[in-house]
Parts: structure tokens; C-alpha cells; sequence
């Protein structure tokens, strides 16, 4: 019987299993290869049993994430050594491939393979053939250690819906030979902008998706954070434009906790109590937006993040820069000329020349009755800028529209707020 | 105080099909349990039985495979603790943290026998 651990609570690093998952999943799947990875993800669940079943009882050990890569490292051993065996070849060859074969796997498991394996998953689940929701899906599964539920919860989906997106996604891979690798030249480059694209996506998602719980949606914007970091840590991943989608997150997530008040209300940027904003993360935004200005490409992350910085920078909305803000959304709007930035851009601009010049720049927007009448975000606005141009019966039409589209209780609440404003007005 | 002995019965974690997180999530309830009983100077000690066994039974004995019970009567582990009485290491045992998973503990004393003398 083995004795108990010390006096006090043991306690494992938050989503310790989560990221010890990712780089176990990583590592073996360069050991057997892409198409195995439910082999591969059985592999990681029998190690989680293992420690599971050992370390309650008695004491964590002093190093978990080593011991647990031990364990997955010497399961892959023993499987690959069981595979030799098969092989009708001399005793003396059999022992010499062993050998070889160990040595090549203890090589994967040092700390800088487990991070180029890490990236090669990252690259893979990225792979352009895939759909984004499938590239999405894979990322979180394989990359992330989220289960199909968590993966659910996390994307206001369905679990079924999920498993066949990561289904698809597996077959995918499988049945084109997909390579676990980091793509060179020119489809590197492009691969990075799929990579970006993706844990933005992920970040925006928890940042933003006011459907799914607080707590996982917490965990969406920390792991997409996580996984831009590990990009930057690598030689491949090290560019600029990475640099600065890491000081966006960082930027916007400093503001995490201050825009929800009790009863999950929203708090606008407007009333947000400033001090509440984090100053640890804005001064990472800051450390990684510097670093993020060399070479001579400028991505849409620089701009975004430089506009997330202005908002940081203001001690209060009051003097905010607007005349900065408006020269950067005019960047903006050149790289991407999307409905959506156009809006964004329009709110400034009431800042600058007054609501009724934004109100007409939002109604020359391509396709807006079709954009008012489906997305609730350009209603809210619209409605918003008609309500201070003093229009209450176009505020109140659209404002109203806005609350029957979004699925959103706390934006129903915000909109509902304005709506009697309007009324007492 | 006397020693007891708390016998864990309940579905295995393989058969839960846990993400990670939920692994960790269990793994912690565990800790704070098992923190609570040393921290109070209770724990003696305790290991996990590797699910698969043997049974061996009969007039003419006959062996077996395992699992000898499946689900909830699977017997997972044991720990070794220290209580004033049987009421007082019952109490203790609320503490177990798989009870939602359809987890149960038995609770005996551990006979001391005299040594004569």
C-alpha cells in the first residue's frame, strides 16, 4: 500500500489534461501517422486512465505533463515493438530496427519535436481542402483536447453535428493522404493566413458569441491565445502578422471582464469602467505589437490591433482619438471592404462629422436592406444612430427588428433598454 | 482511533469516455477529498486494482475471467483510514467524490486482533 501525499491539497494546472492532450495527440501522430489518429487519440485517453487511476490515491508527481508523456511515449513503444514482431526478418535485424526505432521516437518526445509536431497538427487541421466549420472542429479536437460536447457547447452546435464534422474532416485527410506537415514557400504562407483565420474565428467566437456560457467561452478566447502563442515560439510561425493577431487578442481580451455586468448584461464600451480593464494583458498587446513591426508587410491584424490599441490607450471614451481611430478604419476598409467593417467604420465616423453622415454611409453599404432585415448587428446600429439623429419611429423600427433577430437574451436586454429610452425621449 | 478500510465500487473511468477536462475535473475532486482526510490526519493510504483479474470458485474450483461485475459493482479501489468510530469514518466517506457517476463506498473496520499474551 503506498502512502499519501502531503498535508496539503494537491492541485493540477488549470486545463493541464487539455494541453498535455494536444501535445500527446501531436507527438503520436507523427509516430504513426495521420491516418491513425484514432489509434493515436485511444492512446492519449489510456494515459489520462493510467494517471487517472494512480495519482488519486497517492501523490501527483512532481512533474505530471513528463510523466504523462512517458507513459504515452513507452505505449508507443510497446505498439510499434508488437508491429516489429510481425515482421518475418532475423532475430539480430529485428533487435538493430528496435533499437533505431526507440531512439527515433525518444528524439519525438524532446521538447522542441513536441512543439514542431504541435504545429504540424495545426497545419493540418487547417488544410485548405477542409471547410472552415471541419477546420474549426478538427483544431479543437486534435490540437486543443476539447471534447465533441465541450466542442458543442463552445460553438452552440449540437454534439452529433459535431462528431460529423470531425468525422468528415478525419475521412478527409485519410482518404486524400493528406501529409502531417509544415507546408514551405508559398503554400506556407498562404496556410498561415488559413491558421490566423481560424484562431481568430476561435477567439471572436468566445469574445463575442453571446449564445454560449461564459465559462467556455472564457476557455475559447484563452485557447485561441494559447495557440497564436505557441505560433510565435516557432521559427515557422514567428511572422509579424502573428505577432500582431497575439497583441489583438490580447488587446481585446484585457476587456473580457468588463463587458458584462450582473446578470450578464452587456456593458458598452461607452460605460465600461475602465479600471476593470485588464493591465497586465494591454501591456502584452503592447510588448507584442511591437514586435510585430518588422518587415515590410502590413496584415489586418496590424491595423485591428493598432485600433484596439487606441481604445486601450484612451483614459476614457470621452478622449478617445476618433481622428486616429477613422484613419485606420480607412485601412481597414481598403485591405477588407466587408459589410461589417464598413459599419464599424460609420460609428466613428458619428464621432467625427455627426450621426447623420454615418447614418448615410451605413445606408450606402451594398445589399443593406438585405443586411438590416437578416443580421441584427446593422439594424442595433442603424437603429441606435436614428435614435440620437432624433428619428424615434426609424429607431424604434429598427431597434425592434433588431430584437426579433438576435438570439441573444443579454443583447434582447441592451436593445429593449434603448427601445424605452426611446419611449420617455 | 481505529483504522477502517473504504472499498470504492463503480463504473471504471474507461468506460466514461471523459474528455480531458473532465478527467481533470474528477482527478481534482479526488484531491480535494483525499487533501481533506491527511490534512486532518486521516489518510493511511490507498491504491487502485488493475480491472482486470481472476475469480476462482467452487467445490471443485473453477477459474474464471474478470471483470467479475460490470458497472457499478466493479470493484476500482481502496483507501486506509483513521476514524473514532464506524459512524465517524461513515460521515468520512460522504466526502467520495464519484457518487454521481453511480459510485459507491463500502465502510469496515479493520480487526485488530490481540496478540495474547
Amino acid at each position: 500500500m503506498s502512502n499519501g501525499a502531503g498535508q496539503s491539497t494537491q492541485q493540477l494546472v488549470d486545463h493541464l489534461f487539455r494541453h498535455e492532450a494536444g501535445k500527446m495527440i501531436a507527438v503520436l501522430t507523427r509516430i504513426f501517422g495521420i491516418h491513425n489518429l484514432e489509434l493515436v487519440e485511444d492512446t492519449v485517453q489510456e494515459t489520462f486512465l493510467k494517471a487517472l487511476q494512480v495519482w488519486k490515491y497517492n501523490a501527483v508527481p512532481d512533474n505530471p505533463s513528463a510523466w504523462l508523456m512517458q507513459v504515452a511515449r513507452n505505449r508507443a513503444v510497446d505498439l510499434i515493438r508488437r508491429q516489429q514482431k510481425l515482421a518475418d526478418i532475423s532475430g539480430e535485424l529485428r533487435q538493430r530496427l528496435q533499437s533505431e526505432t526507440e531512439n527515433t521516437i525518444h528524439h519525438f518526445f524532446l521538447d522542441t519535436e513536441i512543439a514542431d509536431s504541435q504545429l504540424r497538427m495545426i497545419f493540418t487541421c487547417c488544410h485548405p481542402a477542409l471547410s472552415q466549420e471541419d477546420q474549426v472542429a478538427l483544431t479543437l479536437k486534435t490540437v486543443s483536447g476539447f471534447g465533441v460536447q465541450e466542442i458543442a457547447r463552445a460553438l452552440v452546435s449540437n454534439d452529433t453535428a459535431i462528431q460529423k464534422r470531425i468525422y468528415r474532416a478525419k475521412e478527409y485527410i485519410r482518404a486524400n493522404h493528406i501529409q502531417f506537415e509544415i507546408p514551405a514557400g508559398l503554400a506556407l504562407a498562404e496556410r498561415l493566413e488559413t491558421v490566423y483565420t481560424i484562431l481568430y474565428l476561435l477567439f471572436n467566437e468566445g469574445y463575442s458569441s453571446m449564445k454560449a456560457d461564459e465559462l467556455i467561452r472564457h476557455d475559447l478566447c484563452a485557447e485561441a491565445m494559447r495557440l497564436c502563442k505557441l505560433l510565435t515560439e516557432h521559427r515557422v510561425g514567428a511572422q509579424p502578422a502573428t505577432f500582431a493577431l497575439l497583441s489583438l487578442m490580447c488587446f481585446q481580451a484585457s476587456r473580457f471582464d468588463s463587458r458584462l455586468g450582473e446578470d450578464n448584461t452587456i456593458i458598452l464600451l461607452q460605460q465600461q469602467d475602465r479600471n476593470k480593464w485588464d493591465r497586465e494583458l494591454i501591456g502584452l498587446g503592447y510588448h507584442f505589437l511591437n514586435q510585430s513591426s518588422t518587415g515590410d508587410y502590413l496584415s489586418v491584424y496590424h491595423i485591428e490591433s493598432a485600433i484596439a490599441a487606441e481604445h486601450c490607450i484612451a483614459p476614457d471614451f470621452e478622449s478617445t482619438n476618433w481622428e486616429a481611430l477613422l484613419r485606420l478604419y480607412n485601412y481597414l476598409l481598403e485591405r477588407k471592404p466587408i459589410p461589417i467593417v464598413q459599419l464599424n467604420r460609420s460609428v466613428i465616423l458619428a464621432r467625427i462629422s455627426g450621426v447623420e453622415t454615418a447614418i448615410d454611409t451605413i445606408l450606402d453599404i451594398p445589399n443593406i436592406t438585405d443586411l438590416l432585415n437578416r443580421h441584427y448587428i446593422y439594424a442595433a446600429v442603424l437603429g441606435d444612430l436614428y435614435g440620437k439623429a432624433g428619428n424615434s419611429a426609424e429607431s424604434r423600427r429598427l431597434l425592434e427588428k433588431a430584437y426579433a433577430l438576435t438570439p441573444s437574451l443579454a443583447e434582447k436586454k441592451l436593445l429593449q433598454e434603448k427601445l424605452s429610452g426611446l419611449h420617455f425621449s | 482511533m481505529k483504522d477502517f478500510i473504504f472499498i470504492f465500487r463503480g463504473p471504471s473511468p474507461e468506460d466514461l469516455n471523459w474528455t480531458p477536462e473532465q478527467s481533470q475535473a474528477s482527478m481534482q475532486k479526488w484531491f480535494n477529498w483525499i487533501g481533506e482526510l491527511s490534512a486532518k490526519g486521516r489518510y493511511v493510504g490507498g491504491d487502485p486494482l488493475v480491472r482486470e483479474g481472476k475469480t476462482v470458485q467452487g467445490k471443485s474450483p473453477v477459474v474464471t475471467d474478470g471483470p467479475f461485475a460490470e458497472g457499478k459493482e466493479l470493484l476500482g479501489g481502496y483507501i486506509i483510514i483513521k476514524a473514532e468510530s464506524l459512524a465517524e469514518a461513515t460521515e468520512l466517506a460522504f466526502g467520495f467524490p464519484d457518487f454521481a457517476i453511480d459510485g459507491s463506498v463500502e465502510v469496515r473496520e479493520i480487526m485488530k486482533i490481540p496478540m495474547p499474551s
